[in-house]
């Protein structure tokens, strides 16, 4: 066939399994769109773990050492009649990040939207290797297990920080946890072979089983972010996963990888788990950002601003994360020499991330735009994410950063990243393709009412706290108001709080229109958004093989508002010539 | 009938590059492995560099154990070359008996490594005698860890081939080559590295 773009030929459908019964239909399902859900599932329940923890932190830092409400049930030793004591408070810390980052964010945005994008994305019946998939899932629930158990054993879970520095997290004796530290441990490990054989799937995927046409620089932006994104996962988790045999090996076996008493370097432990750590936090940007990527030309009816420049900022950035990673490090007691050239990358990395957004905001520029609930979360998406890159310039250069480490400050720049891509980026990709998963619309005001006290309360949490890390108010400390100079600070800390729980509760529209969409929401037509890419190409929800048909690709993603059809889209898919005749 | 078989084979083979979609898959596995590695293998040189009395650790090990196992482990490499060869001429007979020594040869490595092991331990150098020991348990361990995988995908691949059922999936062979060549190579950095320096 005419196929001189991929040099290869369309691969035949699948026969169509449809009687495959319950279990092998939802639970040992090897269909990407199933294990897509899976993966959502997985990452919305640990959001409200992750979510809880983090109000049991904000209520401490209010009203230090008084009983949290809601939590007098929690027993002896963690918490005292509903008091949170230091060590609890320190569990909390860590959890809460480690749950965020591996099990929420890296879920919904690698495991949910790789998952469910990439195949009908490129127009391929499901992943390469499809029960490798379903593999994947099933070790990121038993990973998630493990670390749900580890909040129940002896000593509680791990209270060493997300980042697990050693030599705190090396000894059972400088913490008071035991097994949990080596549950978290072994969680990890496990979370990091689920997302390694998801990579290697998304990637084989991506690169061999794209429909005829579709090359590379028409594949949609999202795909370019999830697969940039699993490059930087595989090629940077190898040495924190020996890190972390390393590191089970100094709590188990009495070895001193970590512990300078026995000849060890903790801060090895800190390089290892950075040159994996920065790279990660571009591995949950990306796929965020390319949610917004996706929405925001459907929304303005203009073709993407720049898709090449974007392209390419994209690799650029995944290429220089790999040799920023000491800027985490300034203060740790790193050579002096080497905080100028992780400076000067650090500042470098910041190009590609510009280029990156003024090409989102070109693509508003001039647009028809719409603002439907999707909409609304991609300039969040956009808006948050500014603050947050403009202010890891400042972290970026070492004198600014040796005043503002572990502070405040710092907190309110990652959450700024964090959210935007997580949360901002997260409901922005849900809310649109809602209708392809479930074959139903989510409702438009509970959404509208969602995204405006998330986008409000979220800045009310977060902006403020720049204000108590410039005056000083350190990170991860158990109860400000011991310190004589952040005590003018607190009623910041207490408005801080409520907002938060409001942020929380804001949340409950959300769930409300999930399950009532799922079961009530107006049915989805095959595209509603009028989008061009190949998943409007097919029923909402797509069936098991995902086309009826191979589909054949004649153009880029974002062509809005052609001269040529009547129209304002036109789909990869549809031919021009002859002239289509004018639908509707 | 036959037609469903090339289906199924079809999409084992699907391919929009040339290179089929398992040894793609495989190359970026083994593309993170390598930096798994490299990354133990760079701490190690720099500890090592820094440390200079580990010479005299390094001097409990036998180099003659740590010599043979060297060969039976290459040796391995070159026998599932072997099979894989056998699997190009069709020769399904062949496939099997060399699959088979290679899998005898996986067991043999983790016998004498096991062996060498116990005798250290023995000896009174556990991990957590000094860092070169740490060191040396961590780093051959992972490698064990790799070998063991190797041989149980082997023995997978051999037992489906002795129920006939690997027919339309012979290329596996390749891929399972691929892997043991690998862990093979880890070795070989290993080896000199522990052994000799
Ligand atoms: C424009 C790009 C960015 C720059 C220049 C930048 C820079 C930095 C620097 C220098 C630090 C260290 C601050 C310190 O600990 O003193 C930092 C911390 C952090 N950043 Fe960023 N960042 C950027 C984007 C992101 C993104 C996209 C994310 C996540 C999606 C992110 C997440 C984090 C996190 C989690 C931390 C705190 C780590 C910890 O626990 O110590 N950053 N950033
Ligand atoms: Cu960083």
């Amino acid at each position: 066939m005419s196929d001189s773009v991929t040099g290869k030929a369309p691969p035949e459908a699948h026969p169509h399994h449809t009687d495959l019964g319950f279990w092998r239909t939802y639970v040992f399902s090897t269909d990407h769109k199933t294990i897509a859900k899976q993966y959502l599932a997985i990452g919305l329940f640990w959001a409200i773990v992750g979510g809880l923890l983090a109000y049991l932190m904000r209520w401490q830092l209010a009203y230090p050492e008084t009983a949290v409400p809601g939590f007098g049930w929690v027993p002896e030793p963690h918490m005292v009649d509903g008091i949170i004591p230091p060590e609890f408070y320190n569990m909390l810390i860590t959890m809460h990040g480690t749950v965020m980052v591996f099990f929420v964010a890296m879920p919904i945005l690698l495991g949910a939207f790789g998952n469910f994008l990439i195949p009908l994305m490129i127009g391929a019946q499901d992943m390469a290797f499809p029960r490798l998939n379903m593999l994947s899932v099933w070790v990121l629930a038993f990973s998630s297990v493990v670390l749900l158990v580890s909040f129940f054993v002896p000593g509680g879970a791990a209270a060493s920080g997300w980042t697990a520095y050693a030599p705190l997290s090396a000894k059972a004796v400088y913490t008071g946890v035991d097994w949990g530290q080596n549950l978290w441990i072994i969680a990890l490990a496990l979370e990091f072979a689920s997302f390694l054989m998801g990579g290697v799937n998304f990637l084989t995927t991506a690169i061999n089983m794209r429909a005829p046409g579709l090359s590379l620089f028409r594949l949609p932006l999202m795909v370019w972010m999830e697969l940039t994104a699993a490059v930087l996962f595989l090629l940077s988790v190898g040495p924190l996963i020996a890190g972390a045999v390393m590191l089970l090996l100094d709590r188990l076996a009495g070895t001193s990888f970590f512990l300078p008493e026995g000849g060890g370097h903790p801060l090895l432990w800190q390089h290892l788990f950075w040159f994996f750590g920065h790279p990660e936090v571009y591995v949950i940007m990306l796929p965020g950002m390319g949610a917004a990527l996706e929405i925001l030309p459907v929304f303005s009816r203009k073709p993407i601003f720049g898709y090449r420049p974007i392209v390419y900022s994209t690799i650029a950035a995944g290429i220089l994360s790999f040799v920023v990673w000491a800027h985490h490090m300034f203060p740790s007691g790193l050579d002096p020499r080497l905080a100028m050239p992780f400076s000067f990358t650090t500042i470098l990395i910041s190009i590609p991330f510009a280029i990156i957004v003024f090409a989102m905001i070109a693509t508003l520029w001039g647009g028809s735009i719409r603002f439907p609930t999707p909409m609304l979360y991609a300039l969040g998406t956009l808006a948050v994410f500014i603050v947050g890159g403009l202010t890891g310039i400042f972290n970026g250069s070492a004198p600014a950063d040796i005043y503002i480490h572990d502070t405040y400050f710092v907190v309110s720049h990652f959450h700024y990243t964090l959210f935007s891509a997580v949360f901002f980026g997260g409901f922005a990709g849900i809310y649109y393709w809602f209708p392809k998963m479930f074959g139903r619309m989510m409702n438009e005001t509970l959404g509208k009412i969602h995204f405006w006290l998330t986008f409000i309360f979220f800045n009310a949490v977060f902006f403020p706290m720049f204000f108590l890390g410039a005056g000083g108010m350190m990170r991860r400390i158990y109860n400000p108001l011991q310190y004589e100079f952040l005590q003018s600070l607190q009623p910041l800390n207490v408005f801080i709080t409520y907002a938060a729980i409001v942020l929380f509760l804001g949340q409950l529209p959300f769930v409300v229109n999930f399950f009532w969409s799922l079961w009530a929401g107006k049915k989805a037509e095959q595209n509603p958004w009028e989008a061009n890419t190949l998943e409007w190409t097919t029923p909402s929800p797509p069936p098991h093989g995902n086309f009826e048909a191979i589909p054949v690709v004649y153009r880029g993603p974002y062509e809005y508002s052609l001269p040529e059809v009547s129209e304002d889209w036109l789909p990869q898919d549809r031919p021009v010539e002859p002239r289509p005749v004018p639908a509707g | 009938m036959s037609q469903t078989h090339a289906i199924e084979s079809r999409t084992d083979t699907l391919t929009g590059t040339g290179i089929p979609s398992g040894r793609l898959g495989v190359w970026w596995f083994l593309a993170s492995e390598i930096i798994l590695f490299g990354g133990l293998i760079g701490t190690f040189i720099l500890f090592r560099h820094g440390n200079p009395e580990w010479v005299a650790a390094a001097e409990h090990l036998s180099l003659t154990i740590g010599t043979i196992n060297t060969f039976v482990l290459l040796t391995s490499s070159l026998t599932i070359v072997m099979a894989f060869a056998a699997v190009d001429k069709g020769d399904s007979r062949r496939m099997r008996t060399w699959l088979f020594l290679t899998i005898l040869l996986g067991f043999v490595f983790l016998g004498i490594k096991a062996f060498e092991w116990s005798t250290e331990i023995g000896a009174g150098f556990i991990p957590s005698t000094g860092g070169f020991w740490s060191f040396y348990y961590a780093m051959t361990g992972l490698h064990a860890l790799h070998v063991m995988a190797g041989i149980v995908i082997n023995t997978i691949l051999f037992i489906s081939a002795v129920l006939d059922r690997l027919k339309p999936h012979e290329y596996r062979i390749e891929l399972a080559g691929l892997y043991w060549h690998f862990v093979d190579i880890v070795w070989i950095f290993l080896f000199p590295l522990l052994y000799l320096a």
